[in-house]
């Protein structure tokens, strides 16, 4: 028997709770408004409806970043959730700054490339964000946090993430009931760095499988054991186990070797909304 | 007797004494305009509440000397004021307090006794804890203040209801968590639920008050609500955003409620307090110690 617990949330109240921590995140820190990475997934289509609603669409600047491989259909998509919300936009081919570096190392392999072009896109997100006077949006989910599936300073930086405590299955519940185009709900997941990548192809098991195990594991405090006695397969745990484990350091600064009697990340603590 | 109680569930700035008190004096004013004869504020009201190594440099002492509480004590000549707030004593020791205030005077200083140091929550590493938990008398009846976690804990509800509190005045900085298909977070459920209860096992009056906004990724729920000794909700704040929520008590109720259930009556303190002797001084059991 594989163990179904229950991941549905109720909408209205995490929409109620996401567009709140939107508007105060982003006004507490001095600004009105919002830059997103928007790649034609449903992650950062989501993340650009609760920015639109919490901050007004004219606040709100999406940034189509297309490589030249990259699927059209991704900047379809995109268009499309421009078009939903009443966002501003901009498109920035990334393929100019990245291939002069691809092609320095004739031998790159596809992870290499794929980062480069995570990392290229941060840049303009940020150059983008200091034109357009708005904090960058983030638009990782609590799955891909959790496995570690992102790239390190590239899709995984920004100033706030309103959706990185939902897993994938959440948030596929949420972006229906924004109204993010169903097309870009059911389509497969993928990083679109290379043709034909999908995320689940990539990892090797579906979202909806590897939801059920993090969320018992992380929400629920299963042990792995726990897990394979409720009817997981054992190497499938024991690998989202390790892949966790081995991506902790995606999840936390970098740290500092300590020296002096206060230490920042150790004895030097404060939120990051400190006076505001 | 009628006491009118507003609830102000509101948001603060994280660290900003003068910016919160500011609050305070025009909410403290506005309850007054709707006719409070009680306002009451969240925990921490006037500091927010992650203050990690911001605890030091937002102590106050509820004294008149002190800046931030003269104002308020001044504000207390019109109708009494609970507030919420980082408490410095004469050792240099800081506490989570809460102070009633009441015609210029503070009545009563409750130190919070439990500090929840676990998942999201580190009180314990900036905090001392209080040691007592005792009502004191008001011009509207015999009162008890309790913060939080306190009331996650059987046993400080009920001193406060042997020592004569017939009114509970509970204030919360309650992260929101557990989202589900329901329609309200688990944690808004979980402390409904006790407050609920606390009133109708001590057949007394439940005033909760909670805060609202975001520190970082927190979101604090809101929804200050009041039970009536029978444990009937008799107002609910709404949820997330800042409010003054009045509500009228009716403090004869307390009259009626414990005629028909006259659970204080019968209430066996000297059982309580044998089996509580024997049980922390059975030293071959460790339960309860």
């Amino acid at each position: 028997m594989n163990p179904s617990p229950d991941l549905s949330i109720n909408t209205e109240l995490a929409r109620r709770i996401l567009t709140g921590f939107i508007r105060s995140e982003i006004t507490r820190m001095g600004f009105s408004r919002a830059v997103i990475n928007l790649s034609g997934g449903i992650d950062s289509a989501l993340s650009c409806f609760l920015a639109a609603e919490a901050l007004g669409p004219e606040n709100v600047l999406a940034i189509r970043l297309p490589y030249r491989t990259s699927s059209p259909e991704s900047l379809e998509h995109a268009r499309m959730v421009i078009e939903a919300t009443g966002v501003h936009s901009l498109t920035v081919e990334i393929t100019p700054m990245v291939d002069p570096l691809i092609e320095r190392f004739p031998d790159m392999d596809a992870l290499r490339k794929g980062n480069i072009m995570a990392r290229a896109r941060m840049i303009v997100l940020y150059d983008q964000s200091a034109a357009f006077h708005g904090l960058a949006v983030g638009t990782g989910n609590k799955t891909e946090i959790l496995l570690g599936y992102t790239t390190l300073y590239g899709d995984s930086a920004c100033a706030i993430n309103p959706i990185g405590d939902l897993y994938k299955t959440q948030v596929r519940q949420l972006a229906r009931a924004v109204g993010v185009p169903a097309v870009i709900i059911e389509k497969p997941p993928s990083a679109d760095l290379w043709v034909g990548q999908t995320d689940e192809g990539e990892l090797g098991y579906t979202y909806a499988e590897v939801d059920r195990l993090l969320y018992l594991m992380v929400d629920e405090r299963y042990t792995p054991e726990e897990c394979i006695e409720a009817g997981f397969d054992p190497a499938f745990v024991r690998a989202v186990v390790e892949r966790v484990r081995r991506n902790q350091f995606k999840r936390v600064l970098p740290p500092i070797a300590k020296l002096s009697h206060r230490t920042i990340g150790y004895d030097f603590l404060y939120l990051r909304d400190w006076g505001t | 007797m009628k006491l009118t109680v507003a609830l102000a569930q509101i948001n603060t700035v994280l660290g900003n004494l003068q910016r919160n008190l500011e609050k305070h004096l025009a909410l403290i004013q506005e309850a007054h305009a709707r006719g409070a004869d009680l306002v009451v504020f969240p925990e921490l009201s006037l500091t927010g509440y992650v203050l990690q190594d911001l605890t030091p440099a937002v102590a106050c002492k509820p004294r008149g000397d002190d800046p931030v509480f003269q104002p308020l004590l001044a504000a207390s000549q019109k109708l009494d004021v609970v507030v919420s707030f980082v408490e410095e004593d004469v050792r240099n020791r800081f506490y989570i307090s809460a102070a009633y205030l009441s015609r210029g005077q503070v009545l009563h200083v409750h130190r919070k006794v439990y500090l929840p140091t676990y998942g999201l929550f580190d009180e314990g590493r900036f905090f001392a804890w209080g040691d007592t938990v005792q009502a004191f008398d008001t011009p509207y009846g015999r009162v008890g203040m309790l913060i939080c976690e306190d009331f996650w804990h059987a046993s400080p509800p009920y001193l406060l209801w042997l020592d004569g509190a017939d009114v509970f005045l509970f204030m919360s900085a309650s992260p929101g968590r557990g989202l589900s298909e329901r329609p309200e977070l688990a944690s808004a459920r979980w402390v409904n639920h006790i407050l609920r209860a606390y009133a109708s096992l001590y057949t007394s009056f439940v005033v909760h008050t909670n805060r609202v906004g975001f520190e970082d990724g927190l979101n604090f729920w809101g929804s200050a609500a009041a039970f009536d000794p029978n444990g009937d909700l008799l107002v609910e704040g709404p949820a997330f955003e800042e409010a003054l929520t009045l509500v009228e008590l009716d403090l004869n109720q307390l009259h009626r409620t414990r005629s028909r259930l006259p659970l204080l009556r019968d209430e066996r303190t000297a059982l309580v307090q044998r089996e509580l002797n024997r049980i922390l001084s059975d030293r071959s059991r460790n339960s309860g110690r």
